[in-house]
């Protein structure tokens, strides 16, 4: 009997949930910074805002993304901003700095859905001022490029001033640029190693192309101790090369440690893992 | 005697098909930091309070009334025990609730009020309270809607075949989710009134 009662519930849960979410505006996937659904941006406007996200991303990891919408239908525009940033998942994940601008034109609503990360730097009263007196302005105006691009622009500002984990992404980059020099460096290692250890004897030689290598991947790459990696790399490699014919060759050993997977896609844009819990500021014009 | 060895049994039980006991555990602390969330924001909106007032006051002193009763009911939110284990008393629950919703209701009726007062309304400070209001309403909102899904999610583990019998063994029992604070205003129909004009912007200071 009670199974039958849960079942019952479980069901009746199953049947509102779906009732719910057939009566919803429903919030498309993620694929860019700026998604405009109206059609009132130019695509070189939707370019610009997004190059401005993009750049951010880059040189603080913060996540910001614009979305533009005719209406949000029955719901208010507080539901459907953190329905849209749950979904995304905007900002890192564990730092959680993420925040998403929505705006409905048809409803003249807008909001700034911050994430839990973002919620110091920008408060409900600093979105607030956002938006009623940078945004709102410029949209009565029917300037929305202008109101978003100097809305974002103020964010952007905002989060600027915050410290946080620096970004981890051209990290990535770098080992994916020293993976592609790789075989270069492995070459010269080995030639410039057999040379100098034929002029300077074995250790001397093999402190020397370490040293060597290690400069030129210090170089290429900017990162310290991918260059110390590199460097004691080329050092065992000439050490130990010329031991035997066809001897030891360290190969994967040193390979897999830091190497080889740069593996982040530079396609689409997709949120990190971020976490909303309704902070921001909602207005209208 | 005969509760250990039905305890035994159970555990018996468990170990051999897993009767969700864990899945319990699990959704019993997912119910658990949704309340501390949701006991967060409300803290967070009395917090608020005694700023609000002394703003308001600044502009509106004779709003004597309306400043009397959000800063009782913010007394009367804050002198309920807020603990855990309210979320077992179904009573001490309803009086929480009830505590809040009039604090809800003191708090915009003060927004109502201070529309009278354009000056109140351009200085900046009420501005930032009022943002920082509304956004912790928001987050209220938000933090009782996800409690509420915990509490579905937990309610109904512990109400399914077989786990309702585990439920029964360990004494977990079906916990309070909250409802709409104000029924009975939202069974009635909104009075609307032209008759009387909205009383005259009275002037400040």
């Amino acid at each position: 009997m009670a199974a039958l009662a849960g079942l019952r519930l479980i069901f009746l849960a199953f049947l509102c949930w779906s009732c719910l979410a057939g009566a919803a505006e429903p919030v498309l996937p993620l694929t860019a910074r700026v998604t405009d659904r109206t059609g009132t941006l130019a695509p070189d406007q939707v370019a610009a805002l997004e190059r401005t996200l993009q750049s951010f991303e880059a040189s603080k990891g913060s996540q910001i993304a614009i979305l533009m919408v005719p209406t949000t239908g029955e719901e208010p525009i507080e539901q459907y901003a953190l329905r849209a940033a749950e979904k995304w998942k905007l900002g890192r994940q564990g730092v959680d700095d993420g925040a998403l601008l929505v705006v409905a034109k048809d409803d003249r609503a807008m909001r700034i859905e911050v994430g839990y990360g973002l919620e110091g730097a920008l408060n409900d009263a600093t979105c607030k001022r956002i938006i009623s007196d940078i945004i709102t302005p410029r949209f009565r105006q029917g300037d929305f490029y202008g109101g978003l691009s100097d809305g974002i622009g103020r964010m952007i500002r905002v989060v600027q001033g915050e410290p946080l984990p620096p970004p981890a992404r051209p990290a990535d980059r770098q080992t994916g640029g020293i993976g592609q020099h790789l075989p270069l460096l492995i070459v010269v290692a080995l030639v410039m190693g057999g040379i100098l250890r034929a002029v300077l004897g074995r250790l001397l030689g093999a402190a020397a192309t370490g040293g060597v290598a290690g400069m030129l991947a210090w170089w290429l790459a900017g990162a310290l101790s991918l260059a110390l990696m590199v460097g004691i790399g080329a050092f065992l490699l000439t050490l130990f090369s010329g031991l035997g014919r066809g001897g030891v060759w360290p190969g994967g050993g040193w390979r897999s440690g830091g190497f080889g997977s740069g593996g982040f896609g530079t396609g689409g844009f997709g949120g990190g893992g971020g976490r909303f819990g309704g902070g921001g500021a909602s207005g209208r014009w | 005697m005969r509760r250990t060895i039905a305890i035994l049994a159970a555990m018996l039980v468990l170990s051999l098909s897993g009767c969700g006991y864990n899945t319990m555990q699990a959704k019993d602390e997912q119910v658990k930091s949704g309340w501390a969330e949701v006991l967060n924001q409300y803290q967070r909106r009395a917090d608020l309070v005694p700023n609000l007032v002394n703003t308001v006051k600044g502009y509106a002193s004779h709003e004597r009334q309306v400043l009397t009763q959000v800063t009782e009911a913010r007394a009367r939110v804050g002198s309920i025990q807020a603990t855990p284990e309210l979320l077992n008393d179904p009573q001490a629950f309803a009086r929480f609730q009830a505590a809040q919703g009039e604090l809800t209701n003191a708090l915009s009726r003060l927004l109502v009020v201070s529309e009278n007062y354009p000056q109140l309304k351009a200085d900046a400070s009420f501005r930032d309270l009022q943002a920082q209001l509304e956004g912790t309403e928001n987050r209220i909102a938000v933090a009782r809607n996800r409690y509420i899904q915990a509490v579905q999610d937990y309610n109904v583990t512990i109400r399914t075949f077989p786990n309702n019998l585990t439920a029964k063994v360990f004494g977990y029992e079906v916990k309070p989710s909250f409802t709409v604070e104000n029924e009975r205003a939202v069974a009635t129909p909104p009075r609307v009134d032209f008759g009387t004009s909205p009383a005259p912007p009275a002037q400040p200071r």
